[in-house]
């Protein structure tokens, strides 16, 4: 009877004998990516806005009217003075106001350019950031409509551009991130807690007691969760595509190539987790707070990297989902091919050869 | 040590030191056992068994020493002696979550057995441990006494030259011992060398011989009639206590 096959089934037996771990494998990746998509859909929807116009002329007119037709934005009042501004805002009653200034249109075809602002409720700042961009891209695509046919650009003054998520989607940002959170949790955690339980229960000893190579004990526990985190992959894409439909605009073999690369990753990061861990309890905590929390937090997941301290900037380099995300999203959303997301590629090859060069040590020295 | 006599010993151990940074678990060891023996490794917690039973498995690396096992040397031929030894440790080690056949049929599986010898075997086994009924239960709910028995039977179920028991009878009922202790003599008459560690003295007197242990030393080292009549006693408790003193002063 053939080690390695024996050893994968009995893995297969523990996953599927504890409801726990199927319900981690199959329930919460769905769940967690209808949560998220719905979530983020709603609250993006119908935002109270408040506009100031100074001008009143023919195109903020426009500009208003595609702001509202968006269907992101909802006209709370029109006001007349910047007195009014600060009261709306505080009482929650809009979350951005819109001032154009005067002579708005005749600036436009004079200079070229005309200035609007947006003032925004920043105390959720991440709601407010992705309302800014909102509005900023629609003027975008405004300014852009208006330069057709026109011999002279013109210019409405931007700060953030969303160039490939026209349609604006916020749940376009939560399936990579989703698909990282789901497969860092599946791979590295369910890994590292299964080795932890062999040791826990002693059998970790009979088997390197027994022929068995440590390789071979490594490579058994973790093949399982290699078909699973894969499928887990598929499923998650699937319900994007299918239920919120995201685009895959690359390539689906670059896409799925990536996923094992990550998942490969993440399997290591577990075996790493487990050379340290000798309870699951252990596993367990070290996983849920040096993984899944940096992972949701700091990975450009939940919360847009470029918005952090520098501090917790600089700690999101060595997340390993940040650049899996990226990948994502670059395939995904913007069709990019390999030759664009090499580097994120080389970083994740470069953190699991680290991860399972330190794992080799480290088990060495356990045994001496 | 050349030539394969009889007489060769099966485990030879010759000043063996292990090393926890400045703390010496193993202080020059040096022991033989030999082919068929039941060989204890007796003293209290602590006093380094353990440490000496899993550098004879490969778990753990000696600091220095010559070591055989099976006859093959613990530095250069480590797989070999792999395929030679059985395991059980005072856990059982035994999955819960999968039944009695399941586990049997792992465990073989990694030894490379034939399906078909682990087939047979398998009856034979259930059939003797009154097993059969209990072939398709999961672990989690046997009794301890079963799965002590069941988790030896798996250790030797490769027929191994020797295997290593680290406080196999842990927490059981003294019938449950007295039971294992007889599963112990018919491997043991089978040809099997069983080298188990224990602090339980009574079980000091079931070994063809013993060695005594304390602070990383072999204090004693004898067959157990001959350790009683030199300290003039008529249990092994006794010969402990008597040999702790003379430690301490």
């Amino acid at each position: 009877m053939n080690r390695f096959t024996g050893f994968v089934k009995k893995e297969f037996l523990h996953i599927i004998r504890d409801k726990r771990t199927m319900l981690i494998l199959f329930g919460i990746p769905i769940v967690q990516i209808l949560l998220f998509g719905y979530v983020l859909t709603n609250e993006i929807k119908d935002a109270n806005i408040a506009i100031l116009d100074h001008s009143k002329d023919e195109t903020t007119a426009r500009i208003t009217n595609k702001l509202l037709s968006s269907g992101y934005f909802r006209l709370q009042s029109t006001i007349e003075s910047e007195q009014e501004i600060e009261d709306l805002l505080r009482s929650g009653k809009a979350r951005l106001v819109i001032i154009f200034e005067s002579n708005f249109k005749k600036s436009m075809i004079r200079d070229g350019t005309a200035r609007m602002q947006i003032i925004a409720d920043a105390s959720d700042p991440n709601t407010a950031n992705m309302l800014v961009s909102y509005a900023n891209a629609i003027v975008a695509d405004f300014s852009r409509g208006l330069m057709v046919g026109q011999a002279l650009p013109i210019k409405v003054d931007q700060q953030v551009r969303m160039l490939y998520n026209e349609e604006l989607k916020g749940v376009f940002m939560f399936v990579p991130g989703t698909m990282a959170l789901i497969l860092m949790l599946l791979s590295a955690m369910m890994t590292s807690i299964s080795i932890a339980r062999e040791k826990e229960q002693g059998t970790m000893e009979i088997l390197l007691v027994s022929p068995l190579r440590p390789v071979q004990i490594v490579l058994g526990k973790v093949t399982p969760y290699i078909g699973m985190a894969f499928i887990n992959a598929l499923v998650i894409i699937a319900l994007g595509v299918l239920v919120f439909g995201m685009p895959v605009r690359g390539s689906l073999i670059l896409l799925m190539a990536e996923s094992f690369l990550f998942i490969c990753m993440a399997l290591s990061l577990g075996i790493f987790i487990s050379t340290m861990a000798n309870s699951q309890q252990v596993a367990m905590f070290i996983s849920v707070f040096a993984l899944l929390l940096p992972t949701m937090l700091l990975s450009g997941f939940i919360f847009p990297v470029e918005n952090m301290h520098w501090i917790l900037q600089g700690i999101s380099h060595i997340i390993p989902a940040k650049y899996y995300i990226i990948i994502v999203k670059n395939i995904m959303i913007k069709g990019a091919g390999f030759l664009f997301v090499w580097k994120e590629t080389l970083v994740l090859v470069g953190m699991m050869a680290l991860l399972l060069l330190a794992s080799v040590k480290k088990f060495k020295t356990r045994l001496e | 040590m050349n030539t394969q006599t009889d007489n060769k010993p099966i485990i030879a151990v010759r000043n063996l030191v292990k090393k926890f940074g400045s703390f010496t678990a193993n202080d020059h060891l040096t022991f033989d056992v030999h082919k068929g023996e039941i060989f204890g490794f007796l003293g209290a917690n602590g006093a380094g068994k353990t440490t000496a039973i899993r550098i004879l498995c490969g778990l753990s690396a000696p600091t220095s020493g010559e070591l055989t096992v099976a006859g093959f040397d613990v530095y250069k031929n480590a797989d070999q002696i792999k395929k030679n030894i059985g395991y059980m440790s005072q856990k059982f080690s035994l999955y819960d979550d999968m039944t009695v056949w399941e586990n049997i049929r792992f465990y073989a599986g990694i030894y490379r057995m034939r399906r078909k010898d682990i087939r047979e075997k398998t009856a034979d086994l259930l059939k003797k441990l009154d097993l059969e009924p209990v072939r398709d239960k999961l672990i989690a709910g046997l009794s301890v006494g079963w799965k002590q028995k069941l988790a030896f039977s798996i250790a030797i179920f490769h027929s191994p030259a020797i295997v290593f028991l680290d406080e196999p009878t842990g927490g059981v009922d003294p019938v449950t011992r007295r039971q294992f202790w007889e599963m112990i003599y018919e491997a043991a008459s089978n040809g099997i060398t069983v080298f188990v560690t224990t602090h339980y003295m009574d079980e000091a007197e079931y070994c063809d011989r013993v060695c005594i242990m304390t602070e990383g030393k072999i204090i004693a080292m004898n067959t157990p009639s001959k350790l009683k009549e030199e300290y003039d006693t008529d249990s092994m408790d006794e010969v402990f206590r008597k040999l702790a003193r003379n430690v301490e002063t």
